[in-house]
């Protein structure tokens, strides 16, 4: 997809792309080789450095118009991604240690709201909406598998009507507009809503099996905005039509079904969590992607995992991935007495 | 254990919550997908289709215009244009400043360039010379390799090479309006040129071609990435007029600086060889870029230059009108050739008196002498006996009183009254004065010259209803057309033709000062004075004044209608000098000429007879140069 995107050229993107994914490939066995009790061990010193990184882009970071990349050499770095896998690993651990009862007193459920709040805080500072949001989802979607009350969460849900006005008064213009767009798109054609025009227009125009590999005249000829990052799944739509959409979607599902697989088959509660936790950051990566092209979300700047072009999302999810191929070659081990 | 197992419990049933949810987005997804690629996936392929492709029309070349014999009237003439590409060039300012040291461009001009380089899309090409003449296109030409991004272009001009000569017949091309373009594609043409007078308007659907089109498909900025189909339209048809240029120009000449028109036309067929008015314009001016100034001056012009006074000017046709009275007098048998009336210089009618232009009378006239010496007493008696409904009938049998059907757009009917018309448009009853008065073709009638050439024509062809035209049919032999008959006594048109040869022929007739000498092209006709003014009794009373004490605007118009050879006519012509005195002195000398030269000519020209090969001929090769 990348190829295409690119007229049918494997510069910039293709090439890049794939050393990435080589690379990514890489570390993810190498963790899966590690072992899960190791992945366990550095969980809260991968969520520590994560949250430095956060701090270190808040002061140093690079990026157009928002702070989100550290330059590291071989790659930017958006510490942003990074969190969302070093924050399940931490509250995975935070409640593997924890009872049913524990887990909804204060010594648990304190720390780990803290946990989500503070990376998610900063995340939103840079300003970057869409990942903080999927921090925040990702967090709640853990504490709701680890077994808090679901009282609890009618709570949370009550605070955050009260604070959503609130927020949106906190929202930059440009995401302010993004919802906008989101909720009337024909109403400035040229506008803001043009992408996400430009986007229904390539979709629908690829019907059942697409125009064709290379043949998509909105994303051949720019009239698709970002079709190599966040729209490619626009590209694929118009392309390869219905058909490549589906077949994608299902590559998808299955991934995530086999993640639900080591979740309820794994003995540790962490690596329980841990798989489940890393399904659901896959599912909204990809959840969100597709409905924010189809114009069902706003358009809030989420990477399709494993096909947009950009690495940190899909190096996150393949320590994650990484994470769980431990958790299912030692499907047996308890972790027992480790804290 | 048991909290271990519940907590695993609910662990699970969260998690098959969890998957549920996710399962159920997903499948929204999927029918989101279903909405867009299959449910309104048409639609959205007609947007994709209608984002990518922009269809720009190419003017087509225009036709040309030839004469008769494929001598050009209207030609097409390339101009040349430079243009600049500002995305090729790395910095505009100095590539213009080379492009000035070879052909010089004005700091306003320049700036404008730039300005426009600011505004619009980078690839797009900005015009900095127009109309280059040789010189300028070799220097250019000569340095184009050097100049990244210049280009020489060719555009198209029109052109009369014929200028003045055959202004009002040609016409011209002018930038099209909205109206002249209402319902056609072409209106998307940039500086599309249209027909705006003459031959260029009458035909401009000929002429104008079958529009280019080129489908292109372009990027999000509007950058053409390839062509996807090409429509080459048509040239314009090249049309060969009836007009012979040289005869037109001898026409135009001998009416000089006169206001006027002649016209001559060819009885069999209705060729129209000659539509000279006068005053005249260039219609260059208006291709190549029309001065406010010019205009202003051309519509302004109390002689009105721009009307073809051929076609569109209406004069009363005085004594050249007595022929159809005469006609009509003699179908309706209220007299006979040989009927006299006794002319004593004037006509009373009550208490009216209608007089002669002879003032002591021309005595016992019939038919033939009354012609000859155009006697208007002779012909108040024969009006009074016909009547006005009889001598209207006659008239248009013969092409008066409605549009000769040569130009629909800007010809004009004429006058022939009748009792109906004058309760219609004047509210008033008929009174006997005024079919008088319209016996001597004064009055109410009205007639423009090439009516009173058609007129000619068909009292001269055995009374056939040839019709003018100005186009040649393709591939047309040199016939007489077939065309219906006018329904009246061959003796009685020989009876007219014998009068109209005494007219030049007669020691009497009005124009014996006129005839042409050589035999075997001598003409006959008619001559008119029209009156432009009332004459008073007491001036009357005082033995007239002369036409040349008076101011111009109050002199007769002088009119004269002829035809040669007089066996066998071929040529009818008609001349109108308007305030030109009297129809034997101003408009019989030039019939003169302009038949003598016609006649001349014909042997020049169409020897062995097949000027369509030739013209043929000559329109295909200018039809491969342009």
């Amino acid at each position: 997809m990348l190829y295409s995107a690119a007229g049918g050229n494997t510069s910039p993107w293709a090439s890049r792309h794939l050393i990435r994914f080589a690379i990514g490939v890489a570390l993810m066995l190498t963790i899966a080789f590690v072992g899960i009790q190791h992945c366990f061990k550095v969980s809260y010193f991968a969520y520590a450095l994560c949250f430095i990184l956060l701090i270190i882009v808040e002061l140093v970071g690079s990026g157009t118009g928002a702070t989100r990349w550290l330059d590291i050499g071989i790659m930017r770095l958006q510490p942003s991604e990074l969190m969302k896998v070093a924050l399940i690993l931490a509250l995975a651990r935070l409640l593997h240690n924890a009872s049913i009862e524990s887990s909804n007193r204060i010594h648990v459920l304190g720390p780990a709201i803290l946990m989500i709040l503070a990376p998610s805080a900063l995340v939103l500072r840079q300003p970057d909406l869409g990942t903080a949001m999927l921090i925040v989802i990702g967090g709640i979607v853990l504490l709701f598998l680890g077994g808090v009350a679901l009282r609890k969460f009618g709570i949370a849900a009550a605070v955050a009507c009260v604070v959503a006005p609130i927020a949106w008064f906190m929202l930059h213009d440009y995401q302010r507009s993004r919802i906008l767009t989101f909720l009337q798109p024909d109403k400035d054609p040229l506008g803001a809503g043009y992408h996400i025009i430009q986007s229904f227009i390539a979709m629908g125009s690829g019907g059942l099996f697409g125009k064709g590999w290379l043949k998509g005249t909105q994303s051949q000829l720019s009239f698709l905005p970002e079709k190599h990052t966040d729209f490619v799944f626009t590209m694929l739509g118009e392309e390869l039509g219905l058909a490549g959409c589906v077949f994608v979607l299902v590559l998808f599902a299955v991934t995530i079904f086999r993640l639900y697989r080591i979740g309820l088959l794994a003995e540790a509660r962490f690596t329980r969590l841990v798989a489940l936790g890393v399904a659901t950051t896959l599912f909204l990566y990809v959840f969100i992607n597709v409905a924010m092209v189809m114009g069902l979300m706003p358009v809030v700047g989420v990477p399709l995992p494993f096909i947009s072009f950009g690495g940190t999302a899909m190096l996150t999810l393949q320590v994650g991935l990484g994470v769980a191929l431990a958790g299912a070659i030692d499907l047996k081990n308890p972790l027992q007495n480790m804290r | 254990m048991t909290s271990t197992l519940d907590e695993r419990q609910r662990f699970t049933r969260r998690s098959l919550i969890l998957g549920g949810v996710k399962g159920i987005l997903f499948l929204g997804l999927g029918a989101r997908m279903y909405q867009l690629q299959i449910a309104n996936s048409d639609r959205y392929a007609a947007l994709a289709e209608n984002n990518r492709v922009r269809v720009k029309f190419l003017a087509p070349k225009r036709g040309l215009i030839l004469d008769r014999f494929g001598r050009p009237l209207a030609l097409n003439r390339p101009t040349y244009q430079v243009s600049i590409i500002p995305e090729a060039v790395s910095n505009l300012e100095d590539e213009l400043e080379r492009l000035s040291q070879l052909v010089f461009i004005e700091p306003e001009q320049r700036a404008r360039i730039l300005r426009q380089a600011k505004r619009s899309a980078k690839f797009l090409p900005i015009v900095t010379h127009e109309n280059l003449n040789w010189d300028q296109i070799a220097q250019i030409s000569a340095r184009i390799p050097e100049l990244p991004g210049v280009d020489l272009v060719e555009t198209s001009q029109r052109v009369y090479p014929e200028a003045e000569v055959a202004a009002h017949a040609i016409g011209y091309v002018g930038p099209a309006s909205k109206k002249d373009l209402a319902g056609d594609r072409v209106n998307n043409l940039p500086n599309l040129q249209v027909g705006k007078a003459g031959m260029e308007r009458s035909f401009d659907r000929q002429l104008r071609g079958e529009v280019a089109a080129s489908k292109v498909e372009v990027n999000a900025v509007g950058r053409v990435i390839r062509e996807l189909e090409h429509d080459p339209g048509a040239g314009g048809d090249t049309l060969i007029s009836t007009i012979d240029s040289q005869l037109q120009n001898f026409a135009q000449n001998r009416l000089g600086e006169d206001n006027g028109a002649i016209t001559v036309i060819d009885v069999q067929t209705g060729d129209v060889l000659a539509l000279a008015s006068s005053p005249t314009f260039d219609p260059n001016v208006f291709t190549q870029g029309l001065k406010e100034e010019v205009w202003q001056a051309l519509l302004n012009n109390p002689s009105a230059p721009l009307n073809n006074r051929a076609i569109a000017g209406q004069y009363p046709p005085g004594s050249t009108f007595k022929m159809l009275v005469a006609m009509a007098a003699l179908e309706a048998r209220v007299v006979t050739p040989k009927n006299a009336f006794f002319c004593s210089g004037v006509h009373e009618l009550g208490a009216g008196r209608f007089h002669c232009w002879q003032r002591g009378g021309h005595g016992w006239v019939a038919l033939h002498d009354a012609i000859a010496e155009s006697c208007d007493v002779y012909f108040y008696e024969i009006a009074r006996k016909v009547g006005i409904e009889k001598i209207s009938e006659m008239a248009r049998r013969f092409g008066l009183g409605e549009p000769t059907g040569i130009d629909s757009l800007s010809e004009k009917a004429g006058l022939i009254p009748t009792k109906a018309w004058k309760a219609r448009n004047l509210k008033a009853s008929w009174h006997i004065g005024e079919t008088l008065i319209a016996g001597i073709g004064q009055g109410f009638v009205l007639a423009t010259p090439l009516q009173l050439a058609v007129m000619t024509a068909r009292l001269v062809n055995g009374g056939i209803s040839v019709t003018p035209r100005i186009l040649r049919k393709k591939d047309e032999e040199e016939l007489p057309l077939s065309a219906a008959k006018i329904d009246v006594s061959p003796e009685n048109l020989r009876a007219i033709m014998r009068a109209m040869r005494a007219v030049t022929s007669s020691a009497t007739g009005t124009a014996r000062m006129s005839q042409i000498s050589v035999k075997a092209y001598r003409m006959g006709g008619k001559t008119g004075t029209s009156q432009v003014r009332r004459i008073t009794a007491q001036e009357r009373r005082l033995g007239g004044i002369k036409n040349d004490d008076l101011p111009l605007e109050q002199r007769d118009h002088s009119l004269f209608v002829g035809y040669a050879p007089l066996s066998n006519p071929k040529y009818a012509c008609s001349v109108v000098l308007e305030h030109g005195g009297s129809g034997s002195l101003g408009a019989a000398p030039v019939a003169r000429d302009v038949l003598l030269e016609a006649q001349m000519r014909k042997s020049a020209n169409w020897n062995n007879g097949a000027p369509n090969t030739d013209a043929a001929g000559a329109a295909n090769t200018l039809r491969r140069e342009g």
